[in-house]
């Protein structure tokens, strides 16, 4: 176990170091002379009108909720392909079940048009 | 002729237990080196990537390309990464400053992580995890969360936007994504990268064209390249979420977009087109790496030919292909695929007794070809439905402007 996942936990700690290290060297390499024409968002040229962070349409969230759905569908399906010769027939049916009311929900959205993009 | 990677680890195996080390002490300073060599290779080999994609797409657009540092202007890359670390990186007031900064890193970060399961060789991986595809998916998805750190960090309207709509892409391709990954993980049975790459005397891509050209797209707009690179459409949200980024802040994006391209060329020449397999890989696992480094190289090429080729797709477009086309096509391809696998397995079992191996390319030969007649009907069906839709949508518009007098030539302008 600890064998297996020590190469992958090494290279977390080298990719994040090595890119601390790129982002100092550019910060101590880089000039640094802020003034506040240059810090000010970018926004075509004009002076920033009201502010960034602001409400979105809901089309973005409704995206996210059937990403999540199908996300764990799918999610719970690979193991279960890994194991397709063990389960046997009794598997093949019960996974069909699921992957059908995850069907009829896709087809429900379909039909609400919640997957028309506006 | 042993293996080139076995080699170097067992020559510095050797030194240091020479110098007194225990194995295991060993085993980890050789983890610690291998995986410093392979996460420096990975942006090392970035400086002749961008080059060559410059070069390609210059001839492609009848130019000629970068040509000016160093020969054929190899170092043209080398020239615009100094460049860039002695600019200014420029912070917009407001910004957060620990997810501005966090972005770039979990960007870089989540695209040398893959390289950690793609097997080189026969023997050589840099680590065999049980849950290899898994990990893939779940690496994957954190370029997604620098994108969104990226977007609402930087305290612009247009990162904001563009980094919604760029996550909004994104989430919604990994489904078909990993519904694909899911393809060799059932025919193989395993979800160990090894293992797949080792199951493949007739590459996947031969057996399963369709979820080989479905992950093909699906990647393609993981990677965020044309005809799917909504993520920079630079006339309609300036640089996407990445447009407050400046200086080496900017140049980490840039790298990771370049080493995620690569990255997934070498996830499809392992997945579907047979990692390492070819003629006399198997006693000389040397060979086998330059295959690989070839069939990688095939698999870039390809993006970046559809990067000089294909136009811009618009949003709607691009989610209703997704979500009406993508995922009820691969749904219907797993659930056939499963069933077609299953019934043949029990059938013919008794005339093939090696129907589940995949030691040799005679033993795969019958469940090959009935994988490749699933996706070849599935896929046929798909065109000739898709094909129905278009003229369809033809005929319609039609009927709209039916009703528009002609103009016959040459008498518009009296």
């Amino acid at each position: 176990m600890f064998e297996q996942y020590y190469p992958i936990a090494v290279l977390v700690l080298l990719a994040t170091v090595l890119s601390i290290i790129v982002v100092f060297l550019s910060r101590i390499m880089g000039p640094r002379r802020p003034t506040p024409k240059k810090s000010a968002p970018y926004e075509s040229g004009m002076s920033p009108i009201g502010p960034a962070v602001r409400r979105l349409p809901i089309k973005f969230y409704l995206v996210a909720v059937l990403f999540i759905l199908f996300d764990i569908e799918v999610i719970f399906l690979l193991p279960y392909a890994t194991l397709v010769r063990e389960l046997g027939v009794y598997g093949l049916i019960a996974t069909g079940i699921f992957v059908f009311i995850l069907t009829i929900g896709l087809v429900y959205e379909w039909k609400k048009g919640a997957l028309d993009w506006e | 002729m042993g293996d080139i990677f076995t080699t170097i680890y067992n020559f510095l195996s050797g030194l240091l237990v020479g110098w007194g080390a225990s194995p295991i002490v060993a085993d980890a300073i050789i983890a610690f080196l291998a995986a410093a060599v392979l996460a420096t290779c990975v942006l090392l080999i970035l400086i002749f990537n961008i080059w060559l994609e410059r070069k390609v797409l210059g001839r492609i657009q009848d130019r000629i390309g970068p040509n000016r540092v160093g020969p054929y202007g190899i170092f043209q890359t080398v020239a615009d990464l100094l460049k860039l670390l002695t600019k200014e990186i420029i912070i917009p007031s407001g910004a957060d400053l620990v997810p501005f900064f966090l972005a770039p890193i979990i960007m870089v970060a989540s695209v040398i992580l893959v390289w950690a399961v793609i097997p080189f060789t026969a023997k050589t991986i840099g680590t065999d995890v049980n849950i290899g595809v898994l990990y893939l998916a779940a690496v994957g998805s954190l370029g997604i969360m620098a994108v969104l750190l990226a977007g609402w960090s930087s305290n612009n309207k247009y990162a904001l936007l563009g980094a919604f709509r760029a996550v909004a892409m994104l989430v919604s391709y990994e489904v078909p994504m990993i519904l694909m990954l899911m393809m060799p993980v059932l025919i193989t049975g395993s979800m160990r990268m090894g293992e797949i790459a080792a199951a493949q005397p007739i590459w996947y891509a031969f057996s399963m064209p369709l979820a080989a050209v479905i992950f093909l797209i699906a990647m393609t707009a993981e990677v965020g390249r044309s005809p799917f690179d909504l993520l920079e459409a630079e006339s309609e949200i300036v640089a996407g979420y990445q447009t407050e980024y400046s200086g080496f802040a900017f140049a980490m994006f840039y790298a990771a977009e370049w080493a995620h391209a690569f990255t997934m060329a070498a996830l499809i020449a392992t997945l579907f087109l047979g990692g390492w397999r070819g003629p006399g890989a198997e006693q000389y696992p040397t060979l086998g790496f330059i295959y690989f480094i070839i069939k990688t190289y095939a698999v870039y090429f390809l993006s970046i030919w559809s990067r000089g080729t294909l136009p811009r797709i618009r949003i709607d477009q691009v989610m209703s292909f997704c979500w009406k086309f993508l995922i009820p096509l691969s749904l219907i391809l797993i659930v056939l695929t499963t069933l077609a696998d299953k019934i043949a397995q029990t059938v013919l079992m008794e005339r093939f007794p090696d129907y589940m191996s995949t030691a040799s390319l005679v033993d795969m030969l019958p469940r090959a070809s009935i994988l490749l007649a699933v996706n070849l009907v599935v896929g046929a069906l798909a065109v000739w439905w898709i094909a129905l839709l278009g003229r369809r949508e033809r005929q319609r518009q039609e009927v709209a402007i039916s009703h528009l007098a002609p103009v016959e030539v040459g008498t518009a302008t009296k």
